[in-house]
């Protein structure tokens, strides 16, 4: 029997509940949306009593379907002030769903000045007083739990930004390899510190596993899922082979590669920073090109990135942390770009949000453009420690601006734009514009149609087309971010008839469902809407669907794009 | 006839064993698809042409001094 497990952090207790019917059918994205709609007043201060922190993994999260092992997190967010999704990789999902945990609630807040971290196993979940581990980075915590719990533990945790509550915070869950993955962005690491858990430890020891309805249907719809991953060019051989990071030299020679806090579409610096370049060093160094971030994953666009003296130094290194220090900051150095990536791990803080705040500061001469070194000694010493610098930055580009009067502050609903310049490609800011979640490149891909050449072809520099096409992938991508899969399973699904029909017939073989293409599609236009509906009653508006004032008035190299959606264009979006 | 020049960028594995960026003169009126098939590389294997940083089609005919890119498919996020 599947169930809810509920933390009532006002009085320290927990309960396990059955799962309501009309939550039954849900997983990951949409019924952490629902949850969070439902039980969560819109009003509510992110930080405070009221809001609720949800975890659920998807809908075939813990099967043997590749790429299924996404845990979902939610919560109104403190960043955005609207209602935050972010999904991750990792063990976790595998072990809720082992356990049949359908979702996780996190509610209230502790009296006092106490901290606190959950251990949820087959019994439930518990709540233990934490002294020893506060203060401590997460591969500190990872290392300390793993010794005091064994290998195979589940870590859910905050750094010590969450600690601080800052708007940047993120949520890092222990991948197979002991090192994370993170809940990145909206801040969620600031909601479970205002909550005071610094972490989640998961035993699966004794669980009771996954039924599957019909097994052999569900066997052989996996079997053709898995060949279309691995038959579409994009995710069987380019992720595999040079990791998101590919995506430099691309938006370089598209002239869509935000440069100088989004002032020019293309840096001079690209070859040193590319994925190119990347996988020749990762190769040189005897580090892994390839990498998952959870079993089951056949993709592994991950990989494993030594310093020069071969000793590990991070993994999970993506375009959009390599572009936002690299290209955005103008740093060329990937070394130093790598240093700062696991340092951002280790304190728990968004990557992008953090890489887009060092744009601004150094638009506002808070340090020299191309200082890597400097980058990482901020967030060491600065961020790391929360001097008054250090919170300011840690609370994301939007504060930096305000701080040091900067009008060229690239952020939607507070959230920093990643790595792809809306005005020389357009679909992409209709999706900043538009998703619930703030700035967030992945609630609707557009690139891979505007730029990738998959799912078709929309000119990226026209306006023709790029409405439609962000509110399709946006209604896709909310539906994929309920099954617990990887948003790539998107390439072969723009461009493979099998695999789509494949996905849906494995939900219907574990459930004994028999959902239809129309029934998924208007399961992501239900979610759309829930998002939305949420923010609107917390108190955003259509106004805050808009690019930032200077898309408009600077026209980007090389292609002199500027933002030329009107209002109504854009708020277009909505009719479905 | 004069020839033109243009230059060739290749990214990803079709660096491997050519080259990241070379000028070429070609005859006037060449198009992207003579040169792809010219390097060696197979329609089907490129993923997206770009011709001065906008994409292009096959039938594209370059001028002199153009930037012709050549990716296979590939894609990140």
């Amino acid at each position: 029997m599947d169930k809810i497990l509920r933390v009532n952090l006002n009085d320290l207790t927990t309960r396990v509940e059955e799962v309501p019917s009309e939550w039954a059918g849900l997983g990951g994205r949409a019924l952490t949306s629902t949850i969070v709609a439902k039980e969560v007043p819109p009003t509510c201060h992110a930080l405070g009593p009221n809001n609720k922190l949800v975890f659920a993994p998807g809908l075939l999260s813990g099967t043997a379907s590749s790429n299924s092992g996404r845990l979902s997190a939610g919560a109104k967010s403190p960043l955005t002030g609207g209602i935050k999704e972010s999904n991750v990789g990792g063990t976790a999902a595998q072990m809720f769903a082992r356990l049949r945990i359908h979702a996780l609630i996190i509610e209230g807040m502790p009296k006092g000045d106490g901290w606190y971290s959950l251990r949820i196993n087959k019994e439930g979940v518990s709540i233990q007083e934490e002294t020893g581990l506060l203060g401590l980075g997460n591969f500190a915590v990872i290392d300390a739990l793993q010794s005091l719990l064994g290998k195979k533990t589940g870590v859910i945790v905050i750094g010590p930004v969450g600690e601080m509550r800052l708007s940047s915070a993120n949520i890092s869950v222990k991948d197979p390899s002991g090192k994370i993955r993170s809940h990145g962005r909206g801040g969620l690491g600031a909601v479970m510190g205002s909550k005071r858990i610094k972490f989640i430890s998961i035993d699966d020891e004794g669980a009771p596993g996954i039924q599957i309805a019909d097994p052999e249907k569900f066997k052989a719809a996996s079997r053709v899922f898995t060949k279309a991953l691995m038959d579409h060019p994009v995710s069987g051989q380019g992720l595999p082979t040079y990791g998101t990071n590919v995506l430099v030299n691309i938006l370089h020679e598209a002239g869509g590669l935000p440069t100088r806090n989004f002032t020019y579409g293309q840096f001079d610096g690209h070859e040193q920073i590319c994925g190119e370049t990347m996988h020749d060093t990762i190769v040189a160094r005897g580090g892994k090109p390839r990498h998952g971030c959870h079993a089951g994953c056949v993709i592994q666009c991950s990989q494993v990135y030594n310093d020069k003296d071969g000793q590990y130094l991070t993994s999970g290194f993506e375009y959009e942390t390599i572009w936002g220090l690299g290209a955005n900051c103008l740093i060329k150095e990937l070394d130093d770009i790598a240093q700062a990536d696991s340092v951002m791990d280790d304190l728990g803080i968004d990557s992008i949000e953090t890489a887009v705040a060092f744009g601004v500061a150094m638009e506002a001469g808070l340090l020299p453009w191309g200082d890597g070194k400097e980058v990482v000694r901020i967030l060491r010493d600065e961020i790391g420690k929360g001097t008054a610098l250090g919170r300011v930055i840690g609370s994301g580009a939007g504060a930096v601006g305000r701080t040091y009067g900067v009008t060229r502050v690239p952020v939607v609903k507070n959230q920093a734009i990643p790595a792809y310049d809306p005005r020389s490609v357009k679909g992409i800011g209709i999706t900043y514009c538009t998703s619930p979640m703030g700035a967030d490149h992945t609630a609707g891909y557009t690139i891979a149609t505007n730029i990738l050449n998959v799912g078709g072809q929309v000119d990226p520099l026209k306006k023709d087309g790029q409405i439609e096409l962000s509110r399709n992938l946006q209604i896709a991508t909310a539906a994929i971010d309920s099954t617990g899969m990887c948003i790539f399973i998107a390439f072969p699904a723009l461009d493979i008839p099998e695999c789509l029909p494949a996905l849906i017939d494995m939900i219907n073989a574990r459930f004994g469902a028999s959902l239809t293409g129309d029934d998924v599609v208007n399961l992501g236009k239900t979610i759309l809407k829930t998002e939305r509906a949420f923010n609107l009653a917390a108190g955003l508006t259509a106004a805050d669907d808009r690019l930032p004032e200077f898309f408009k008035s600077d026209p980007v190299a090389p292609h002199q794009a500027v933002w030329d959606f009107t209002n109504e264009e854009i708020d277009a979006f909505w009719d479905f | 006839m004069e020839q033109i020049h243009v230059t060739i960028k290749l990214f990803a594995h079709f660096r491997n064993g050519r080259f990241k960026e070379a000028n070429h003169p070609f005859a006037p009126g060449v198009d992207c698809r003579q040169i792809i098939l010219g390097l060696g590389l197979g329609l089907g294997e490129v993923g997206i042409v770009m011709v001065n940083g906008q994409h292009a089609s096959l039938d594209q005919r370059l001028k002199e001094q153009d930037t012709l890119a050549l990716f296979p498919l590939v894609g990140g996020g």
